[in-house]
């Protein structure tokens, strides 16, 4: 290997990275305040590209009818408990956004439009999936929450080839533009994607240490009860973590879609790889998950040079000796009783 | 009775070939594969408490093997079995060394790592086909016709399903749903929870490997897809919609999700018109609300539990210890001390009892009773200071060896089995008085042993006058009768030191006069017996000595009138004479 393959691979490898970064926070967060680890956040990923891809394309995207539908049943939900004030975020908001995304594709609309449109849509997705298919379980044990993650994850690419298609898309890069640093060729995209990552990983700690929605979110992570008695509602922040994760796997999908086309089932892939940092950081350190998506993107890109085949192998069986290290480093105590 | 729906069943797999059309039987053939993999899920996850996402790998592993044997080894299917098995197996266990290691959400986490993993294994290895795999694997038998296959599998099925509900029935089984309920108690009562954990994951992976061997001579096409990721959780689907907590959950639960499939991969796309996985959907739908309105599946819905059958009485007693002379010292503990983090919990705690004598431990709350009760019992290791019983050091030796040696002790926040019976419950305390494992309980050879074990929880039940419950659900008694079914658990244990963590708390009065007979009875028979309790009424007519915690400390300890007397202790629970 030379250096302008080893430099290539190391652009990838960090890119890719990168992205694991996003999905790995955004799991973390969903994880910490609600107990779910949210596999379907993966779908959400191809969600986004596919959503994007569709509008561009000038057709009303079918995850619009997805999040219509979830909207309409919480109202109706809603409404029958006397709770008017839900009309506003779903029954105006989600008209509104499908009037906007009608007009988008029928008459078309510059990308940034279109992207912000797909981020929309499918950051609104991740509360309203909390809202039916985790919040009923209440304080449910790890098994049953992550088995319904599970069938949440088949349950959207159902959807999603209904909606879509077994096609993948690729949809336009943030930018065309090319460094030419000698010997590599830095691709503008790739720039993007680091940025974007840097930019969310600040905001999302800035939220989260100076806004007090930001502190109420954490209060609840460290202590359910305990927030709730100091008047954090329970279901809210459960439902604000599931926006942040939406919005971290729409970002990412809208990210690497430009890179590596996406087509349904491809997102959850992803998702997975995402998962695996954020269990390298042991599902509750920030930096540590941030670290293992970087681990996991390089080994990824290396590994797919040397070995192609054994890419995902060895990327999975990773899990195993960091799994057996946190679980002998945190003790082995966990009562049902 | 058993016997006769056994018999029932075999005969209604024996007419299979013969009223079934060739789809039927292939049909069937596949639900009672599927039965039988998702049998051992349900020893797995309902029954032991522990997840696998990663239960096709093992199907894969027997299947593959077999499939490679007989289609380019030349061997016959048969001899594909015991390979393929020891195979699964032997992954199995290199797996359940590693995972039996990973606690909590981290073991779901692991299954779905390596199911990834040998998802694309199966897929590149050399000589496996790759992702489109390898068909013309030969039949079972040569000839063999698709309802014969049925019935084969048919009569697999029904010996997997006794065997299982053998073990369920038994010393071992009691053990597996311990596990599930608490590792705290189960250690606290001699069972080896990490090994028990371990052979529980092997059985699954043998009862999947069984599945796979099947599976390949069936389908005669191996591919990595039916051992994915998604094949596992649909084998966790099958578990959870015919109910985990069953055996009969996994035949249910096969059959629904199987035939339904069948049905609603032609019926969905047509309505729908579109093709896609809307069967998948379906399901995943239909799991879905069922946690939501039934988390515990189809199975206990048709099947109720028909109530424990008490067992027969004149099996022989087990033979019980000779207790150490009167006034002996039993257990003695010297400057012991606990320390989370910066706050000392217990500290320089020096208690001394005696055969035949009981000491009460008391203090108001968070004086660091139950931490000292902790520390004895093995279940915390102490930072510092040593616990003698019986003369022998056993700090930091753990709760399963001290138990053996002859501690027993209840614990302030009661851990039982709620679902299984009262006497199931007291059985599990004479575990470690038994030895018939996995493979005898499964053979019922263990019968004589599991009266006598029977026999000695039905005679600790009667002592504590538990003999009308016998049968109900331990969960279903008043909180105060369950810390009865803990005692009369704890004295199936044959111990000489008993702990009691507030064995009073929740009894009516007549109830605390009776439980402080039975104490009494227990120490003139030459028990040792320590019990922190906050009745004090309770303390002072019954304790011998009584010994005094406040913060972490021990600050006063004598006769009970002695203690009362004391003005630390006074000042304690008072805050100080006015």
């Amino acid at each position: 290997m030379d250096e302008t393959i080893f430099l290539a691979l190391l652009q990838d490898g960090l890119t890719t990275g990168a992205i694991y970064v996003l999905l790995a926070v955004g799991l973390l967060i969903a994880f910490s305040v609600t107990r779910v680890i949210f596999i379907p956040q993966g779908d959400l990923v191809s969600f986004a590209a596919l959503t994007l891809a569709s509008i561009i394309s000038h057709r009303v995207p079918g995850t619009l009818w997805l999040l219509d539908g979830l909207c309409a049943a919480a109202l109706v939900l809603s409404l029958i408990r006397g709770r008017f004030r839900a009309l506003l975020p779903y029954g105006v908001a989600p008209a509104a956004l499908t009037l906007a995304c009608w007009a988008a594709a029928r008459y078309g609309v510059p990308t940034p439009v279109s992207m912000l449109l797909s981020l929309t849509i499918v950051t609104a997705l991740g509360p309203l999936l909390y809202r039916f298919a985790y919040e009923p379980l209440g304080e449910a044990a790890m098994l049953p929450l992550l088995i319904v993650s599970m069938a949440l994850h088949f349950v959207l690419i159902g959807i999603a080839l209904y909606c879509f298609g077994a096609e993948g898309v690729s949809t336009p890069a943030l930018t065309e533009a090319s460094f030419d640093t000698g010997p590599i060729e830095v691709s503008g995209q790739s720039l993007c994607v680091g940025l974007v990552c840097m930019v969310m990983v600040g905001a999302l700690r800035w939220f989260f240490v100076r806004t007090l929605y930001g502190k109420a979110l954490r209060a609840a992570a460290s202590d359910r009860l305990g927030a709730r008695l100091i008047g954090v509602d329970h279901a809210l922040s459960g439902r604000a973590a599931f926006a942040l994760a939406s919005f971290a796997a729409a970002v990412s999908g809208l990210l690497i879609a430009p890179i590596t086309p996406l087509s349904y089932d491809t997102g959850f892939e992803i998702g997975l790889k995402g998962f695996v940092a954020a269990v390298i950081g042991g599902l509750a350190s920030y930096p540590l998950a941030a670290a293992g998506a970087l681990v996991v993107g390089l080994l990824e890109s290396f590994s797919g040079f040397w070995a192609s085949e054994y890419r995902n192998i060895i990327v999975f069986s990773l899990l195993i000796p960091v799994l057996i290290w946190l679980s002998l480093s945190r003790g082995n105590t966990e009562d049902r009783a | 009775m058993k016997g006769a729906r056994a018999v029932v069943a075999l005969l209604a797999c024996a007419a299979l070939p013969f009223v079934l059309t060739e789809y039927q039987a292939t049909l069937a053939g596949f639900v009672g594969i599927a039965a039988i993999a998702a049998l051992g899920l349900v020893l797995l996850t309902g029954v032991s408490g522990q997840t696998s996402f990663g239960h096709a790998t093992f199907l894969g592993l027997a299947a593959y093997t077999t499939a490679w044997m007989s289609r380019y080894g030349g061997w016959p299917p048969l001899a594909g079995l015991p390979v393929g098995l020891a195979i699964t197996g032997g992954t199995a266990f290199l797996l359940g060394l590693i995972t039996s290691r990973i606690s909590g959400h981290y073991l779901p986490v692991a299954t779905i790592a390596w199911c990834a993993s040998f998802f694309y294994l199966f897929g590149v290895l050399p000589g496996l086909g790759g992702f489109n795999g390898f068909g013309e694997i030969p039949p079972l038998f040569p000839g063999i016709t698709r309802g014969t296959a049925a019935a084969l599998i048919g009569v697999v099925l029904i010996a997997a399903f006794l065997l299982c509900a053998n073990l369920l029935t038994s010393r071992t089984g009691r053990a597996m749903r311990a596990l599930a309920q608490s590792r705290i108690m189960a250690e606290s009562l001699g069972i080896d929870t990490a090994r028990l954990a371990r052979s529980t994951f092997v059985l699954a992976a043998l009862l999947a490997g069984v599945a796979g061997w099947l599976f390949a001579h069936v389908q005669r096409y191996v591919s990595p897809a039916p051992f994915g990721l998604s094949a596992s959780i649909e084998y966790v689907f099958m578990v959870v919609i015919g109910g985990a907590s069953q055996l009969a959950g996994a035949v249910i639960g096969a059959a629904i999700v199987v035939l339904l499939r069948d049905q609603l991969t032609e019926l969905l796309p047509r309505l729908l018109g579109s093709s896609g996985n809307f069967e998948t959907v379906a399901f995943s739908i239909a799991v879905i609300l069922l946690l939501h309105y039934a988390p515990r599946g189809i199975a206990p819905t048709l099947f109720r539990g028909r109530g424990r059958a008490v067992p027969d009485r004149r099996a022989w007693a087990l033979s019980t210890r000779t207790m150490p002379v009167e006034g002996a010292l039993v257990l003695e503990t010297v400057g012991l001390e606990k320390r989370f983090g910066g706050l000392v919990a217990a500290g320089g705690i020096g208690l001394s009892v005696h055969a035949g004598e009981i000491v009460a431990l008391i203090g108001p709350n968070g004086a660091g009773k139950s931490t000292t009760f902790n520390l004895i019992s093995g279940a915390l290791s102490p930072n510092a200071g040593s616990i003698r019983l019986l003369g022998n050091a056993v700090e930091g030796r753990g709760a399963r060896f001290i138990a053996r040696q002859g501690l027993a002790r209840t614990f302030q926040h009661v851990k039982l089995l709620p679902e299984s019976s009262v006497l199931d419950n007291i059985a599990l305390g004479a575990h470690v008085r038994g030895r018939a494992g996995m493979v005898r309980s499964m053979l019922r050879l263990d019968r004589s042993e599991e009266a006598a074990l029977l026999h000695t929880a039905c005679i600790h039940a009667d002592r504590v006058g538990l003999t009308d419950v016998l049968s109900d659900p331990a969960g279903s008694l008043p909180l105060g009768r369950q810390r009865l079914v803990e005692i009369a658990r704890g004295l199936c244990l044959d111990p000489c030191v008993f702990l009691l963590d507030e064995p009073a708390a929740g009894l009516r009065l007549q109830e605390k006069q009776a439980l402080a007979d039975l104490l009494r009875a227990l120490r003139d028979e030459g028990m040792a017996i320590l019990l922190v309790e906050h009745d004090m009424d309770f303390v002072m007519g019954l304790a011998d000595r009584v010994a005094v915690m406040d913060f972490g400390q021990m600050i006063a300890e004598g006769r009970p009138e002695q203690v009362q007397d004391d003005p630390v202790v006074q000042e304690a629970y008072l805050g100080g004479v006015a």
